[in-house]
């Protein structure tokens, strides 16, 4: 066999073993509990946060935490169909990464209590592989999420539209793809880290644990120091909350009485696009690294 | 090319490993844990078709040594290959089936769930998976959670799965564990049956009885040193011969004429001779010339057990 055939043979048994774990991965994410509860809980958060309050503010006349200063008239265009590229992404800086982040983590770090990754790792594909397969059907259900959260903005705009007998105004096509293809990146990026903190901890429970205190809490604390401190401030530039809330906050914007939690206007939306790239690129790598490289118990 | 002769002498090494007998073939097999030598220099040969035991107390090192062979932990030193390649690499896992230490499965998933996805990550069809679970008499509880199994259901889906495929060699890491007795005699049939249908199997064990009930060859370790490699009945030395005459003494001074003063063992009112059971005729002939009365001659053969717990006790006496 020549070099040149031994070489395509094994891109090809490469490829297969890659594709035979993407399905085998799809199977067992598909028909666990805890990734449809994960991905529920967005649901509900964006329905809360995105319309049930601002709605019921607007009904009642009472603001809240949420939509304070606020004026009645712009209370429902927020729950109008043309502000569906917005509401789509306003809770993914904080509640929708969080979450991915949780869904990443559970996908990597259950298989070592359970022993799972030690049985797959003796079925065949290389280990190479089987991180293409897992990291694959994990993408296959972000983009779901981001898909299934636009159709769920825009049932829910209707339906509010429909109860108000307001005209449908439809939003730009282009200004919905923006917002999909924004969504996708930060949801993206916040499920890979959470892979890579799984796969470092080997583990849930402190990948969680420790995933969720950086998200909501240490990236918010480390940019108040950086208003005191040079260093920490640049920092705090490349810090995927930074990447993620600063790219949604490119699109639907900071100003205004009501600034959404996690949105932010540090860097442009190329920067942050760019930043957030560069974690998709990185985590795949590091998780590569380490699963290749470690001893499996 | 800088890489092609390397991978020139990487692919002869491969080539001097294909012996057609043999299966796995590890070299100096070490793996250090700090100070601790989990398994050191574990030379073994598995040929095959047959049923090799690898046989040893719990923490002797069983399990660190398939890791090594499958891939799943990187040896310190030496070296292991299995169907003639370096062990653990894609090409020769998709050739084997594993269970080691435990099942590891899905919990949430049934056990009929968990099979399809290794199917899938085998590239196998999904008609193997109802033939596997049938093989292991789950059958009819492939639609059950794998959380609701007991440990034996459990270890049975384990071997299910590493059978999926009819694999060139089967890697069992004490498989009877947790199983009651019925299930083990089952799982010993399954064993005995792969290997008469070609496979070759490797299985741990702490159970003495269990390997020599079942396996061809057996490799002992104990503190990570594989002390001895050979068949169970090489192992066990033979059978020997047992003899209760009176009066004692004179029985005791005849023997010794034919076996030699070392040769004759008393156990109570028995003598154990190291006689093989064709010189019978001959040792009965000078007790009966010496005045002994013959009430009993037998032979017997060593247990596993006794042969372990012998070259276990030998090493501990040779390290102190």
């Amino acid at each position: 066999m020549s070099a040149t055939t031994k070489a395509t043979t094994v891109e090809a048994s490469t490829m297969t073993s890659g594709i035979a774990s993407t399905k085998a991965e799809l199977l067992r994410l598909r028909k666990w509990p805890a990734v449809w509860i994960t991905i529920g809980a967005w649901m509900a958060l964006t329905t809360m946060f995105g319309y049930l309050f601002n709605y019921l503010s607007y009904k009642t006349g009472d603001t809240s935490f949420s939509n304070e200063g606020e004026t009645a008239g712009s209370l429902l265009a927020d729950v109008l169909p043309a502000n569906v590229p917005s509401v789509l992404l306003q809770g993914m800086p904080m509640f929708g990464g969080a979450l991915m982040l949780v869904l990443g983590a559970l996908v990597a770090g259950n298989g070592y209590g359970w022993g799972t990754w030690k049985t797959v790792f003796t079925q065949g594909p290389a280990r190479p592989s089987v991180l293409a397969g897992s990291l694959s059907a994990l993408t296959a259900f972000v983009v779901a999420t981001v898909l299934a959260t636009l159709v769920l903005c825009l049932g829910l705009s209707l339906l509010v539209a429909a109860v108000e007998s307001q005209h449908v105004v439809w939003p730009a096509v282009s200004d919905l793809g923006t917002s999909l293809g924004a969504g996708f990146l930060v949801m993206e990026t916040w499920a890979l880290i959470g892979f890579l903190i799984g796969t470092l901890a080997r583990g849930p429970a402190l990948s969680v644990g420790l995933g969720l205190v950086w998200t909501l809490v240490v990236e918010n604390l480390l940019r108040g120091v950086g208003q005191l401190l040079g260093p920490v401030e640049t920092f705090t530039k490349f810090l995927p909350g930074t990447g993620g809330g600063s790219l949604v906050g490119s699109i639907v914007g900071t100003g205004g009485p009501d600034p959404t939690p996690g949105v932010l206007d540090v860097l442009g939306g190329g920067q942050a696009s760019a930043l957030l790239l560069g974690y998709l690129l990185l985590t795949p790598v590091l998780a590569g690294w380490l699963i290749t490289r470690r001893d499996v118990a | 090319m800088a890489g092609a002769p390397v991978a020139a002498m990487v692919d002869g090494m491969n080539l001097n490993h294909d012996d057609h007998d043999t299966v796995v073939r590890t070299h100096q097999l070490t793996k250090r844990y700090g100070d601790r030598l989990a398994a050191d220099q574990v030379s073994l040969t598995v040929r095959r078709g047959e049923v090799y035991g690898f046989l040893g107390p719990n923490g002797a090192g069983k399990t660190t040594t398939l890791r090594m062979i499958l891939g799943l932990v990187r040896p310190t030193s030496g070296s292991a290959f299995v169907l003639g390649k370096r062990a653990g690499t894609a090409q020769v896992n998709a050739r084997v089936g594993a269970l080691v230490e435990g099942p590891g499965f899905y919990p949430y998933l049934s056990g009929r769930d968990n099979l399809r996805v290794m199917a899938r990550y085998r590239g196998l069809p999904e008609t193997v998976v109802d033939e596997a679970l049938v093989r292991v008499d789950l059958g009819s509880r492939g639609g059950d959670k794998f959380k609701s199994y007991s440990l034996g259901m459990k270890q049975r889906l384990g071997v299910a799965s590493a059978l999926m495929g009819d694999p060139d060699l089967v890697v069992l890491d004490e498989p009877t564990n947790g199983l009651d007795p019925a299930g083990m005699v089952d799982m010993r049939r399954l064993i005995v049956d792969l290997a008469r249908g070609g496979q070759t199997v490797l299985l741990s064990s702490h159970l003495l009885d269990e390997v020599q009930e079942i396996c061809d060859r057996v490799g002992v370790i104990n503190n990570g040193v594989l002390l001895k490699e050979s068949t169970v009945s090489e192992l066990r030395g033979g059978a020997s011969l047992t003899v209760r005459g009176e009066p004692v003494d004179r029985a005791l001074a005849v023997a010794m004429g034919v076996a030699g003063d070392d040769g004759v063992h008393l156990d109570g009112d028995r003598m154990l001779i190291d006689l093989t059971p064709d010189r019978a005729p001959e040792l009965v002939r000078e007790l009966v010339a010496g005045g002994v009365q013959v009430h009993e001659v037998g032979s017997v053969e060593r247990t596993l057990e006794e042969v372990f717990f012998e070259m276990t006790r030998n090493e501990l006496e040779t390290t102190r």
